[in-house]
């Protein structure tokens, strides 16, 4: 039997697809000209698909800062910082997202999805009981796989459920860990943090959060979910990326814990990985100052969010329950989700395509993303093209 | 619905679990105790795992990803829940 031969089913599901649509795991842009537009086959398309929520990957001080951090200290660390050492902007990014947090200590992982990796794997050992929101990103399912905890899933924003879980542990040693998100990356809603956060008191249990689509957008400051939801406090452990609202690549954990920094020494995805190179870390630091200093950039994105949930939700799609950067469209089957989406890119707009078994109930998604740079214009675009293609293949009634 | 009892024996639990799987299958799939549950069931692995959710409250027991991960078939599955209905808590 051939290696790959476990993969048939995935490949044969990919290869329905083809022929008739473009290869959505495989899109090729000429060249990204903006935060919010792209060369595509030699055609400019408006980018609805990207995170890039504050529009600051072409942000001239993050793009000046990452250049000057380059020709400082060179193309990248060629290894990790426990082995390699530590770059002092590394430290000085550290206590920028420490303070930003209001947090005792910050450690910043490779990406994103090593940050989710790292800390939950390490802090779920063996004999504890880690207790995940269903509908979690994979780099928590992943995280659950390496650690040695029980993992229980609890059912998506369901409070009620989690506690009844929590309950029938009752009895039981090892700690509980609570794992949820800030929004969650399908369908753009938003964790019951507060009625989270409660129950976590009354039970004793540990609280990580993941921000990584929240930073930047939520709470006033702009640190995430538990910022907007007042219980900052109850939460143990914060978890972000650089890779959406702060432009680049990488991820961080924060915490008030005393012991946090101990994780340096024992997180194998933290140790065992080459540390972000200077670009990369000047970047981010440029661009949580932004982030920081000018709020017009969340109060641009949730405005553009509202204007594109609204146009779509009123054009007659199925649109997420929540207006926020994630913006996704509920298609009436995968076919059509994935013709949907190609249509789109033949009109000049570029989404996901979001498919099972990578969405929560099975949904077939058109996943957008809202930027702050995104100009109401281009909105409006977006929403027209879409709904255009909508009555064209039947997803919304034509008026 | 929380377990009518713990004294449930494995031939009632797989009973259940059938039971409880018909209806949810796409049409045409016959579930038998020697049902695969990745390959045999036309669920994909989110609907599998809410199936195992339900499974826990049906039951009243938490069955952890791991333990999941180690069944293949429906028969595997009403053994590791007798036995986890069984553990002391």
């Amino acid at each position: 039997m051939s290696l790959f031969a476990k993969f048939d089913e995935i490949r044969a599901g990919v290869e329905s697809l083809l022929g008739r649509v473009r290869n959505p795991f495989d899109v090729r842009f000429d060249k990204v000209l903006s935060p919010t537009e792209a060369l595509l086959g030699g055609r400019t398309v408006l980018l609805f698909g990207t995170n890039n929520y504050l529009g600051l990957t072409f942000d001239a001080a993050c793009v000046e800062a990452s250049m000057r951090a380059l020709e400082e200290g060179g193309t990248g660390t060629t290894g990790s910082r426990i082995a390699n050492g530590t770059y002092s902007d590394h430290a000085l990014l550290e206590r920028r997202i420490a303070e930003f947090y209001g947090k005792r200590s910050a450690m910043i992982f490779s990406t994103g999805y090593q940050a989710n990796l790292g800390l939950i794997s390490t802090l779920a050992g063996r004999g504890d009981h880690l207790l995940i929101d269903a509908d979690s990103h994979a780099s928590i399912y992943d995280a659950s796989k390496l650690s040695t905890a029980e993992v229980i899933r609890f059912r998506h924003n369901d409070p009620e459920d989690l506690a009844h879980r929590l309950r029938r542990l009752k009895g039981r040693p090892g700690n509980r860990i609570i794992v949820t998100e800030g929004i969650f990356s399908m369908l753009g809603d938003t964790a019951p943090l507060r009625e989270i956060a409660a129950i976590k008191r009354e039970m004793g249990a540990w609280l990580i959060v993941d921000e990584a689509h929240s930073l930047g957008v939520l709470g006033e400051t702009g640190r995430g979910l538990a910022q907007a939801a007042g219980v900052e406090g109850d939460v143990d452990f914060v978890v972000g990326t650089f890779s959406k609202s702060l432009g680049a690549v990488g991820g961080f954990a924060a915490s008030d814990l005393p012991d946090f920094d101990l994780l340096r020494i024992v997180c194998r995805p933290y140790m065992f990985t080459a540390s972000l190179p200077p670009a990369v870390i000047g970047s981010v630091t440029a661009a949580l100052r932004r982030l920081s200093t000018d709020k017009s950039l969340a109060a641009r994105v949730l405005a553009n969010c509202r204007r594109l949930y609204d146009g779509l939700a009123q054009a007659g799609f199925k649109v997420g329950p929540e207006p926020n950067p994630i913006v996704a469209v509920k298609m009436p089957d995968r076919e059509r989700a994935a013709i949907f989406w190609n249509r789109l890119i033949d009109e000049g707009v570029y989404v996901n395509l979001a498919l099972p078994p990578a969405t929560p109930g099975s949904l077939s998604l058109i996943r957008s993303s809202v930027s702050s740079a995104h100009t109401e214009v281009q909105i409006d675009r977006a929403v027209s093209i879409m709904s255009a293609v909508g009555r064209e293949l039947g997803v919304i009634a034509t008026r | 619905m929380a377990a009518q009892g713990t004294n449930l024996d494995r031939s009632r639990i797989e009973a259940e679990i059938i039971s409880m799987l018909t209806g949810r299958v796409p049409g045409g799939v016959h579930v038998s105790a020697e049902t695969q549950i990745v390959r045999g069931l036309g669920l994909d692995s989110v609907a599998i795992l809410d199936f195992i959710m339900d499974l826990e409250d049906r039951f009243d027991i938490s069955i952890p990803l791991d333990r999941v991960a180690e069944v293949q078939t429906i028969a595997e599955l009403s053994g590791a829940v007798e036995t986890l209905m069984r553990a002391p808590a």
